[in-house]
């Protein structure tokens, strides 16, 4: 095995769930791809499930844009599999309701209620949920010895993981059976309580009664669901799910970085692996800053010497070797603060452009290097 | 509409809340917060008076508020709209949040008119969409850079928005341009040559350090080279009816923190039309 292959290995090898979390515009779903390529070649059999893949990427592993249709990626002589999905937040929620509904009827009726669609993809968080859902279905199927998914990148990324719980704590507020009903005191003929009245004055009764209704059918669900998100609660605390954030070296994305480590350390997951992607190469940039000192006055002989097209374009290269060696400076920064949260800490070289297909992809992940 | 501190950061202060402050002669900032524009909302439209604390009524407001679609939203889309009604400011600019959120709140007015029909809120949707609708008031800028991501976000963003709303996106402005970017094609191509390194080391002598300067020009010419194949992408998908202006990258170590980048990104908009690229 050489050093990159074990990069991989130290973030997936003991895990069945690794989840992604990072901020936006870090390669955070080509990070997933890559390390799912990675250990199909290795023989496992792998599911990546991500929120929003980049276009291109999905157009060139055959990814649907919409719908939760599991592609397998076509990877020549790996002994493993790899399948790709996306997560279809409107899908998944009926897939959800047909699961849940205790009989066909109810399930018809909720799918048909006309908040259902402008529900579903609002209400606690239920996108979170949603994937949640999606990733434990995956996950104890039995059909994949590993799954990865990418978060959506959100101020909080790790609120999959309060999915669950707020969704129990949902079904069993008080508010809910106030709006329901309950058996008791429906939501109409306590219209004396002061919220009532401001709500009605605000939604309007109509509204009101609407979403009573919807609730009232949705209420029908609890038990299933409920029982699944203790499910999905007990997967995402299990030690065999690993935990990576992925970051680039920019302060911004730090920043955030830096927010979900110390949020995950707050739960007590185990410590999160950390990968800094899209760095300066190292290979590229030895010697850049004597060499600037030496070319101090380069710029003035080649005007001199009446090479004013070479004295423009050196010019333009001390301009990007400024930017360049500040840009390693920040990023050398991020490296020892990033060790500073996990001991295990990978970087990636930034590329010319964003992998597309599986070759890239495996080369992204053989180039993952332990940060000392 | 998200404040995560940085607007307090970039202005050199130490926070950012719901009162407008005038932290430069003519510039007042504000950090939305659904709460304060709640109890504003109560206190203007339904004439409630709410004495004391706001989070019992705010906690049963914020349980519906996620269930009703569009609620929320326009508590948000309501006050900076309120704002632009009462004519307190010549001009009212929005950091708006991500793409999907964003798209819900702009669009909150027309999701409400369909969804409610009675009530202060049905009322109230009419003109907030006159002023949203009309481009000679209301315009959206996208915000992007040069990756391929934020790019296929900003052509989405624009399909979402004109499936939701008639608000039209204005302008786009490309972030974090490349400096190499405006190197000229010859030039380009004069670094290529297998021989340039020579040429130059020739009159400068020290040629291992010409060799290194220039290859981290390179890498700068690589990185904007996949930047171009992106806003190619872009233009392809905006035509000419939406300007689009580039930014570059801006100077110094910390990019996107100190006060003064601000001013410095300012100064590059404030220049010619690039549209025309």
């Amino acid at each position: 095995m050489t050093a990159h292959a074990d990069a991989v290995a130290a973030v997936c090898a003991d895990a069945s769930l690794v989840v992604l979390c990072g901020p936006g515009g870090v390669g955070k779903t080509t990070m997933a791809a890559a390390l799912g390529a990675s250990m199909a070649r290795r023989g496992r059999n792998v599911l990546v499930l991500t929120v929003d893949p980049a276009r291109r990427l999905a157009g060139a592993l055959g990814l649907a844009d919409t719908g939760n249709v599991e592609v397998r990626v076509d990877l020549s002589n790996a002994a493993g599999t790899l399948t790709m999905a996306m997560i279809d937040t409107h899908a998944s929620w009926n897939d959800m309701i047909a699961r849940h509904a205790p009989d066909a009827a109810t399930r018809d009726k909720v799918l048909a209620n006309e908040l259902y669609a402008t529900l579903t993809s609002r209400f606690v968080h239920s996108h979170d949920y949603v994937v949640a859902d999606r990733l434990y279905e995956a996950h104890s199927s039995g059909r994949f010895d590993l799954v990865i998914v990418d978060t959506p990148p959100s101020r909080n990324a790790l609120s999959i993981l309060d999915a669950p719980k707020r969704m129990q704590q949902f079904f069993g507020s008080r508010l809910l059976r106030l709006l329901t009903g309950g058996g008791q005191a429906s939501l109409l003929n306590i219209a004396s309580r002061p919220f009532f009245l401001v709500a009605d004055r605000i939604l309007g009764a109509r509204f009101l009664q609407d979403i009573s209704e919807f609730f009232t059918l949705f209420r029908t669900l609890e038990k299933g669901v409920v029982h699944h998100a203790r499910g999905i609660d007990e997967v995402l605390s299990s030690p065999a799910t690993r935990f990576v954030v992925v970051s680039s070296g920019e302060p911004v994305a730090l920043r955030e970085a830096k927010h979900l480590v110390g949020a995950l350390d707050a739960r007590g997951t185990r410590r999160a692996a950390v990968i800094l992607n899209r760095l300066t190469p190292r290979r590229r940039t030895a010697g850049l800053d004597a060499a600037v000192g030496a070319l101090g006055g380069g710029v003035d002989t080649l005007r001199a010497a009446g090479r004013e097209r070479d004295a423009r374009i050196l010019v333009h290269a001390l301009t990007a070797a400024d930017r360049t060696l500040a840009a390693v400076r920040r990023e050398t920064g991020a490296v020892a603060t990033a060790r500073g949260w996990s001991d295990v800490v990978f970087t990636a070289d930034m590329r010319g452009g964003d992998p597309v297909g599986v070759g890239e992809l495996m080369q992204l992940a053989d180039s993952l290097e332990r940060a000392d | 509409m998200d404040d995560k501190g940085s607007l307090a950061t970039y202005l050199g202060r130490d926070a950012v809340g719901f009162q407008p402050v005038e932290v430069e002669p003519g510039l007042f900032v504000m950090a939305m917060n659904t709460e304060d524009s709640l109890r504003e909302y109560l206190r203007l439209f339904v004439r409630v008076p709410v004495i004391g604390s706001l989070a019992p009524l705010a906690r049963i407001f914020e349980f519906v508020a996620n269930a009703a679609p569009a609620v929320k939203e326009i508590l948000a889309i309501g006050k900076i709209c309120h704002e632009v009604r009462e004519n307190t400011y010549d001009l009212i600019v929005v950091d708006a949040e991500a793409t999907g959120h964003f798209v819900a709140q702009v669009s909150a007015p027309d999701a409400l008119m369909r969804v409610v029909q009675i009530g202060v809120v049905a009322d109230q949707t009419a003109w907030m969409r006159e002023i949203l609708h009309d481009a000679a008031r209301t315009t959206v800028v996208a915000v992007t850079t040069a990756e391929e991501l934020p790019v296929s976000e900003t052509i989405e963003l624009r399909d979402r928005l004109r499936a939701a709303t008639p608000t039209p996106i204005g302008a786009i402005v490309v972030n974090r341009v490349n400096p190499a970017f405006t190197m000229s094609a010859d030039d380009v191509q004069a670094i290529a040559g297998a021989g340039f390194v020579d040429e130059v080391a020739a009159v400068t002598g020290a040629r291992d350090s010409v060799a290194v300067v220039v290859d981290a020009l390179k890498l700068a010419i690589e990185r904007a080279g996949y930047q171009q194949s992106n806003l190619t992408d872009l233009h392809a998908a905006f035509g000419d009816d939406v300007a689009i202006r580039l930014v570059g990258e801006a100077p110094g170590e910390s990019s996107a923190t100190a006060p003064g980048v601000s001013k410095w990104i300012a100064d590059q908009l404030g220049g010619a039309d690039d549209s025309a690229r």
